[in-house]
């Protein structure tokens, strides 16, 4: 048999059927749904009087367009979109984490925290971070609503094959540098649109050492690099991560799976289209500049000129950024001050996360320039882990929020969002124009970055602290 | 879904890369339950100097004159011209109706986000990617000639300019009939639930604890 890298050997197992022309019907094993991008795909099986195709594969829970502070008034509009969604689930006999449920969070935290993610597994969600999941060696992805509607009517996706690509990242990560600080230099390295057209196999010394968190920050931010999905191989963490958690299998069915799981690895000799290696030992902390998750630079850098880009289209995406950012080029980043600090998002909102973002604050107190710090855990959880810890009073002694679950301010649909002209130092994955309130400035950093960065009133090296 | 065979249309430059659907259509309007009535708040922050949500008269809010689709002379436009990675970031649907809905039927640009352009297919509009340097000459033209439009043909795979000039696209054979004929993939995937029952019934055997019943 030819060697088969991890991707062939998850596309080999879900096709259905393949048409003349390499078109393939995928079967779906997992559908994560939520508010925002599903309501017209129910609507739609309404109108055609179809039924979900197995209702026990999919799992729904709010979390793009919810409140994240104790007793705040819902927006009405939001608050049908909650609505629609658990009168949608009723009405299809699909499981809901509803508001009032403590398993409510993130979609993307929440299906690993309960086994509901699983090696092997095809996932899908209406999020393009459903990337995430590929870190359980799983093929995840995110999808458009019609595809929403397209996977709850026919349990299937129609898809082509991506192309393999391998990023290994050799080397150990530094002390105070960790997953996100890897991704965001590997984004700066090969474009937001490096990995258009793959499916990219994140492999190499440093992901072998990385905790299951770690690896789902990397893969979550996979689609900033433009891959269709992201992914890792099982190994001993990832199995005694999911032991033993709710939709796991147990006793002999445990140990017919992870030795089915056991299995999901690229072969030695795999081909791969296109591989990148990329030396991590020397990395510093990263901070994004710019309007583009590319647009990045080490802490102890400046931000960069566009006058020494050659490229003309280049050179002025650069200018553009810089004054939609209002940054001068050879500006020390860390002379930049942050108005606000966000602590969060399916990238960065894990108790990993929380712990590390903990240990950099710890005694200290917020800069007087920080106008709000929020630390918003990714579900219910986090939150109750967080706080058997007592992470939740070290992060209020130093003057943080301590929020409820949800997505809050990574892309500003509640009402955690950055005033016009605001800089943000934020643990989320995009800092596109407005994505975090109209006119936000957004400077993608690690949670321990993020931290350093409220107590000192600018970006700090964490490694200082 | 409707139909895409062919298009003669006026053309708008969008000249910037790494057009996120953030940018395409901001988080506020994802609140609605419905599929329609986003073309009014296409590119939303750069197409308005005031800020609008879901129960906004667009027609009253301040157009920032200096933004490309504000300028009569792209008055209603029905291609759309972009560079690389056009529709790149969130998943969201929205940005595909809002285009459409706004009356664009093809965008053309060097390269697509993977989950836009599929989500544009899903709605009958044609993503064509073309060549750094025809979208160059593209640009170059549509900016120095006032009402430059283009015929899209997509049986024979071909845009013409208005010089007559023929620029051939790829597109995949089946997405193309899809596309020509209008078909609802979910009534065409059902065709082919008797192969999708024996997978389940494989699998079920194989890997059961893929089907265990979340609750």
């Amino acid at each position: 048999m030819t060697a088969e890298t991890l991707y062939d050997k998850l596309w080999r197992r879900h096709v259905v059927h393949l048409a003349d022309d390499g078109t393939a019907l995928l079967y779906i094993d997992r559908h994560l749904v939520h508010e925002v991008t599903s309501p017209q795909a129910f609507d739609g099986l309404r109108e055609s009087a179809r039924k979900p195709w197995r209702a026990s594969s999919v799992l729904a829970v709010p979390d793009h367009n919810i409140p994240t502070a104790e007793n705040s008034a819902e927006d009405p509009v939001s608050q049908l979109q909650v609505a629609a969604l658990a009168k949608n689930c009723s009405a299809f006999g699909i499981t809901e984490f509803g508001m009032d449920d403590p398993r409510q969070g993130i979609v993307h935290v929440i299906g690993p925290e309960y086994g509901a993610t699983l090696p092997g597994m095809t996932i899908v969600c209406g999020d393009s971070h459903t990337s995430t999941h590929g870190a359980f060696g799983a093929l995840a992805f995110g999808i458009g609503t019609s595809e929403v509607e397209h996977v709850l009517a026919t349990q299937c996706l129609l898809q082509r094959k991506s192309k393999n690509m391998r990023v290994t990242f050799s080397g150990a990560l530094p002390p105070g540098v960790g997953a996100k600080d890897a991704v965001l230099a590997l984004i700066g390295k090969i474009g937001a649109a490096g990995g258009n057209g793959c499916a990219v196999e994140f492999a190499g010394a440093a992901v072998a050492a990385m905790s299951m968190e770690a690896r789902m920050t990397v893969c979550n931010m996979a689609i900033e690099a433009g891959a269709r999905a992201g992914m890792i191989a099982v190994d001993q963490v990832t199995l005694d991560y999911i032991k033993g958690r709710d939709y796991a299998p147990a006793g002999e069915m445990w140990e017919r799976a992870q030795a089915d799981w056991r299995e999901l690895h690229s072969d030695a000799g795999a081909a791969f289209d296109n591989e990148v290696e990329f030396d991590v030992s020397q990395l510093a902390p990263q901070v994004t500049w710019g309007t583009s998750p590319e647009m990045v630079a080490g802490i102890d850098a400046a931000v960069p000129d566009p006058a020494a880009e050659r490229d003309p289209a280049r050179r002025e995406n650069m200018e553009r950024a810089l004054r939609y950012m209002d940054l001068q080029p050879g500006t020390p980043i860390r002379e930049i001050k942050p108005d606000s600090v966000f602590i969060g998002s399916c990238t960065n909102s894990r108790l990993e996360d929380l712990r590390a973002a903990a240990s950099v604050v710890k005694g200290k107190k917020v800069a007087k320039s920080i106008k709000q710090a929020l630390v918003v855990p990714g579900s219910g959880l986090v939150k109750r882990q967080a706080e058997e810890e007592g992470l939740h009073r070290v992060f209020r002694e130093a003057g943080f929020e301590w929020r409820n679950p949800g997505c809050s301010m990574c892309l500003a649909m509640n009402a955690d969002r950055l005033a016009p002209g605001e800089r943000c130092a934020s643990t989320s994955n995009r800092n596109f124009e407005g994505r975090q309130g109209r006119g936000g400035r957004t400077h993608l950093v690690s949670p321990a970055v993020a931290a350093a960065a409220a107590i000192a009133g600018r970006f700090a090296d964490v490694r200082e602290f | 879904m409707d139909a895409f065979t062919t298009l003669s249309g006026l053309v708008a430059p969008l000249d910037r890369a790494n057009v996120d659907t953030d940018a395409i259509i901001p988080k506020q309007y994802l609140k609605s339950l419905k599929r329609t009535g986003f073309g009014a708040v296409l590119f939303d922050e750069w197409r308005y100097l005031d800020q609008g949500d879901l129960t906004s008269d667009h027609a009253k809010r301040r157009a920032n004159p200096d933004f490309v689709l504000n300028d009569a002379r792209y008055a209603g436009a029905k291609i759309l011209l972009a560079r690389r990675n056009f529709g790149c970031g969130s998943s969201r649907e929205h940005a595909a109706w809002a285009l459409r809905d706004y009356g664009f039927r093809c965008v053309i640009a060097p390269s697509f986000a993977d989950i836009f352009f599929n989500n544009c297919m899903k709605n009958g509009m044609l993503p064509v990617a073309l060549d750094d340097a025809r979208v160059d000459a593209l640009f170059a033209a549509v900016e120095s000639q006032p009402g430059y439009a283009l015929s899209v043909d997509l049986p024979s795979q071909k845009i013409t300019a208005p010089d007559s000039e023929e620029i051939p696209f790829e597109i995949e054979a089946a997405q193309k009939h899809r596309l020509l004929n209008g078909l609802d993939d979910i009534a065409l995937t059902l065709e082919h639930a008797d192969l999708i029952r024996q997978y389940e019934d494989r699998r079920k055997k194989e890997a059961p604890w893929l089907f265990g019943r979340v609750a």
